[in-house]
């Protein structure tokens, strides 16, 4: 099984238009199948709302409390919550589903992926999208948005080009998380609630100033788990603000390159695991 | 409950505790991924404890790591997330089956949910607040009466738990599709049940909200108890208030499948 993977991840791939059109067709058939059921589809989107508004009322209620928090304000915090749940709305969209991969074992639907001449994570990646995460995507935008208006920041086009980078990147950073997590999967098959504390971890620690946490945590989510070049070190540069804990504010631009090691990495460890994979042998 | 129910609601607990004990390497994973929550939820009150000056709501930072690791702990055992066992029985007609059998399908269930929470206390919850209570500190409560009451209060969080998620999978009698409704239970319950933030740091009218709802039956009334939030005659308030929601929960969930059950036709042969 390990030599089928092989060939059928590195070998095809090549084949560049044939491989685009095959993954267009099944991106296309997905968004149709679940457009289709018209009144579950907008129900799913609103549930996909309240979900952003209950996640917001977290930081809601703590600033009921404090009129700061770790140095920051309510405006400030709500910007960085905005950065970062939609960066992880986007990542769940397209990639949220590779934690499942235990059930793709066990139920045999890897072993066709790997039948097929396109990579197996590539397949399971177009396999299933959540396009009801819109929902929660568009109540970070809305926050984001509020939040901009509300704090102070001197604009210039490095910035607005910095504002406009960072969800993209910051999705493609947490979609890294969850392809490498996930890739757990292949050794321990009960064991993939691991993941569950990077991905959904880091979202929930990522929506936070990260000056409110311990040394080994902060630096674990830095330079282990980039998600602070999701939402907490961009936000410093849109505010023009230094790191009280002394990054350089150099690393507050540099989330495309992290994103790209992140992605490296990422594939890396999957492929490891792909290799490692024999069957469920039944 | 009379003995002959007895018999075999304590062998389908058993059945409960046995089916999830398999499940070691989860067991091992969930107590990481609550660890990993419990620090970044810590870390966040003990910075609004230090923007408040030291206390908020009453809790100081020892109060704070006790409510977070009480949680963090109390939370793998009442579970308030992702159970769709009976919903998926219901959506495939497996109910039927359920429904002819000689045992209560809500006594059954509620018996295996009970020991699975046996074995979720002992494999998922004490090592979290083991870890929490060595690096940052927790509050052992004094009082005798609430060394004997918080068993009776945990294990009545479990039953009120149960019986909101019985009502949750029962809503697949109506809905085909309750994976966003399960979704929305697990993000309300959690926050006014004051898993992520305790209930006495809500705002006044979200904290009339959070007490009209069971849900602090289920986290803050247990873990009041421990930190201290609930002193005095409130302590056996807590545990007679959980007590009310179980019966009434307990109760509209017969009342609802009933209710779903006699317009109940199975397709099929």
């Amino acid at each position: 099984m390990a030599d089928t993977a092989d060939r059928v991840v590195g070998g095809l791939r090549t084949d560049g238009p044939t491989v685009l059109a095959a993954y267009g067709a099944l991106v296309r058939s997905r968004v149709a199948a679940q457009a289709s059921y018209r009144t579950s589809f907008v129900v799913d989107i609103a549930a996909q709302v309240l979900i952003g508004l209950v996640e917001f009322a977290e930081v809601y209620v703590v600033f009921t409390q404090v009129s700061d928090l770790g140095g920051f304000s309510f405006a400030e915090v709500s910007l960085i919550f905005g950065l970062a749940t939609a960066a992880f709305g986007l990542a769940d969209l397209v990639v949220g589903h590779v934690d499942r991969l235990p059930f793709y074992v066990r139920t045999g639907q890897l072993d066709a992926f790997l039948l097929r001449p396109l990579s197996a994570l590539g397949q399971l990646v177009t396999s299933d999208f959540s396009l009801r995460r819109l929902g929660r995507v568009a109540f970070s935008l809305l926050v984001l948005v509020i939040a901009l208006a509300a704090v102070d920041i001197n604009w210039t086009p490095a910035r607005v080009a910095l504002l406009l980078s960072t969800p993209i990147a910051g999705a493609i950073i947490f979609s890294a998380v969850f392809v490498a997590t996930s890739a757990v999967g292949f050794w321990l098959v009960d064991g993939t609630e691991f993941a569950n504390a990077f991905t959904y971890g880091g979202n929930y620690l990522s929506s936070f100033p990260f000056t409110v946490f311990g040394s080994i945590v902060r630096r674990t989510f830095t330079f282990v788990i980039p998600v602070a070049f999701v939402a907490y070190l961009p936000a410093l540069a849109l505010l023009g603000r230094d790191d009280r804990m002394g990054m350089p504010a150099w690393l507050s631009w540099s989330a495309g390159p992290v994103a790209l090691v992140a992605w490296l990495v990422a594939l890396l460890v999957w492929r490891t695991g792909l290799r490692h994979y024999t069957g469920t042998g039944s | 409950m009379s003995l002959a129910a007895a018999r075999p609601a304590a062998a389908l607990a058993g059945a409960g505790f046995r089916r999830w004990s398999t499940y070691r390497q989860a067991a091992v994973a969930g107590v990481f991924v609550n660890t990993v929550f419990g620090v970044i939820k810590l870390s966040i009150l003990l910075a609004v404890a230090d923007s408040a000056g030291g206390t908020v709501a009453g809790y100081d930072r020892i109060g704070l790591s006790t409510y977070a690791w009480m949680s963090q702990g109390l939370i793998a055992v009442v579970v308030i997330n992702a159970w769709t066992e009976l919903a998926d029985r219901i959506r495939t007609g497996d109910i039927a089956v359920d429904l002819a059998r000689p045992v209560d399908l809500q006594l059954a269930w509620l018996a295996a949910d009970l020991g699975r929470a046996v074995w979720a206390l002992l494999s998922r919850a004490i090592v979290p607040i083991l870890f929490g209570a060595a690096l940052f500190g927790f509050r052992v409560p004094g009082n005798p009466l609430v060394l004997v009451l918080l068993p009776v209060s945990i294990t009545l969080a479990v039953v009120v738990s149960f019986a909101c998620r019985f009502l949750v999978n029962l809503a697949a009698f109506w809905l085909t599709e309750i994976r966003g409704l399960v979704t929305f239970y697990f993000l309300v319950a959690g926050l006014l049940g004051g898993h992520l933030v305790p209930v006495q740091l809500f705002p006044g009218w979200l904290q009339t909200v959070a007490y009209a709802t069971p849900f602090p039956a289920i986290i803050q009334w247990p873990i009041d108890l421990v930190t201290g939030q609930a002193t005095g005659w409130a302590v056996g308030g807590v545990v007679a208030a959980q007590l009310g929601w179980a019966v009434v929960l307990l109760g509209l969930g017969r009342l609802v499948l009933s209710r779903a059950t006699r317009r109940l036709v199975v397709q099929g042969g």
